[in-house]
């Protein structure tokens, strides 16, 4: 039996460290990526994750026409500045950050209600280390009336 | 032998666990197709967005939130009638894990409804149910005493009301998808989301107008549909692989509100960005054609009733 003990608190630990990492993601998202949003009330949605480098994510929304958005995207000090792109249903990319200097927020209003699809990447770090980095990444959502 | 064998098992089983937890499922792969010309007079509709889907990667989706949804229908003209609101009595009746979750969504749309219209006294006793749900579902630190106060003290001004109602309901979501409740933020989301379609067409009543701003804002929501079916069906096993049946029986409820907006056209244009354009927000210019009959949109009024109604019983 307690052969097994280095490998149950290994898995706690795990646990401990699942509880944690995610307690962290929600106050970076809560108190500093929500700070990109200043003018604008955010809408209240939580999306974030722990990704690592390399990793992609996607998020789908519909936005509506008569009011002013801002997207936030925003990773944690550990990985290299996030980058992201906004797809709409044709699959034309409509904004590409890394063409505007990696800029963390993005402000935008639509003629019309359109569906669209925010492609978020963690690019490799150009410094090279033993591990790849992973970090919370958020995608926020502001509005105002127009 | 059979030892060492055992060990590496469980060396393995406990590694891939920790991946597990740690949450790393993600596969990179770039798909952008920069600067691809698409003519306006071709209209797509609402499902396909979702055609190259990546299911490896992180996905989310991102329903109207209960302010957002609020705001939408202020500026699509909707007046405040506080009869339409679900009654605050009715908060002793949620015994579910699911009616309390619908009905936490339910009573922040109505909270963020009255608020908008400077209805003071209304929004505290809304913001007071809310926090009773929320409490009761294990959510204690979304609403706490403190934020009762800040909302007492600042309720003649409207920005600072709103700001602390996007950070409850940022508080409820995050604490659940963080305990992996993701299935209860999803009906959360839901519940508030019919309650915002139920103010619009209740609104209109038998006042249907084709074209007009309300009529088309509430057939817009048809793009938001396709998303609420994605968002439930990602949800609808728990992480055991067991189905998850609060998740189930509320897609099967939703079946007539599909049925009614499947009788909604809403087709969108590809968007167009003038490059030259320098100012700060960035117009995205597209068409969208909607194409309601008064006999659709009284369907969708009676599955959007029906639906409500259950959810507040």
């Amino acid at each position: 039996m307690k052969k097994f003990i280095p490998y149950i608190v290994t898995l706690a630990v795990l646990l401990f460290l699942n509880v944690s990492v995610n307690a962290q993601c929600k106050g970076f998202a809560k108190k500093l990526c929500k700070l990109e949003l200043t003018g604008y009330i955010h809408d209240g949605n939580y999306h974030a994750a722990i990704l690592t480098e390399g990793e992609e994510a996607e998020l789908y929304k519909t936005f509506y026409s008569g009011q002013n958005y801002r997207i936030a995207v925003c990773g944690s000090e550990t990985l290299p500045a996030i980058e992201f792109q906004i797809i709409d249903a044709y699959k034309n990319v409509l904004y590409d950050n890394r063409q505007h200097d990696v800029s963390i927020v993005w402000d935008f209003n639509l003629e019309s209600s359109q569906q669209l699809k925010i492609v978020v990447k963690v690019p490799v770090s150009a410094q090279k280390s033993e591990y790849p980095k992973s970090g919370c990444v958020a995608i926020m959502f502001g509005f105002q009336e127009k | 032998m059979q030892q060492n064998y055992f060990t590496l098992r469980l060396i393995s089983f406990i590694m891939l666990t920790g991946l597990f937890l740690l949450g790393n499922s993600c596969k990179s792969g770039n798909k952008g197709q920069e600067g691809k010309e698409v003519g306006i007079e071709d209209f797509l509709s609402e499902e396909d967005i979702f055609d190259d889907i990546d299911k490896a990667k992180k996905i989310f989706y991102s329903l109207p939130s209960p302010l957002e949804t609020a705001m939408l229908l202020k500026s699509a003209g909707v007046e405040y009638n506080e009869t339409v609101l679900n009654d605050l009595a009715g908060v002793e009746k949620y015994s579910t894990n699911k009616s309390k979750a619908l009905n936490l969504g339910i009573y922040t749309t109505d909270l963020s409804f009255a608020s908008l219209f400077d209805q003071a006294q209304t929004s505290l006793k809304y913001m007071d149910v809310t926090k009773r749900l929320a409490n009761e579902m294990g959510i204690s630190d979304a609403i706490d005493e403190e934020t009762i106060k800040r909302l007492e003290q600042n309720l003649d001004k409207r920005d600072v009301v709103m700001d602390i109602i996007s950070e409850t309901f940022l508080n409820s979501s995050s604490y659940l998808k963080e305990n992996d409740q993701q299935d209860v933020a999803a009906i959360v989301l839901v519940g508030g989301w019919i309650e915002g379609l139920y103010i619009g067409t209740q609104m209109i009543g038998n006042q249907f107008v084709a074209g007009s701003k309300l009529v088309d804002r509430i057939a817009e929501q048809k793009l938001s549909f396709s998303i609420v079916e994605r968002m439930l069906q990602d949800n609808s096993k728990k992480i055991t692989g067991e189905e998850n049946r609060d998740i189930v029986d509320l897609i099967n409820e939703l079946h007539a509100l599909k049925a009614a907006f499947d009788k909604i056209e809403v087709q969108t244009s590809a968007v167009k960005i003038d490059e030259k354009d320098t100012a700060k927000v960035t117009v995205l210019k597209s068409q969208t054609k909607i194409n309601v009959t008064p006999e659709a949109f009284a369907e969708l009024q009676a599955a959007v009733k029906s639906l409500r109604n259950n959810f507040v019983q």
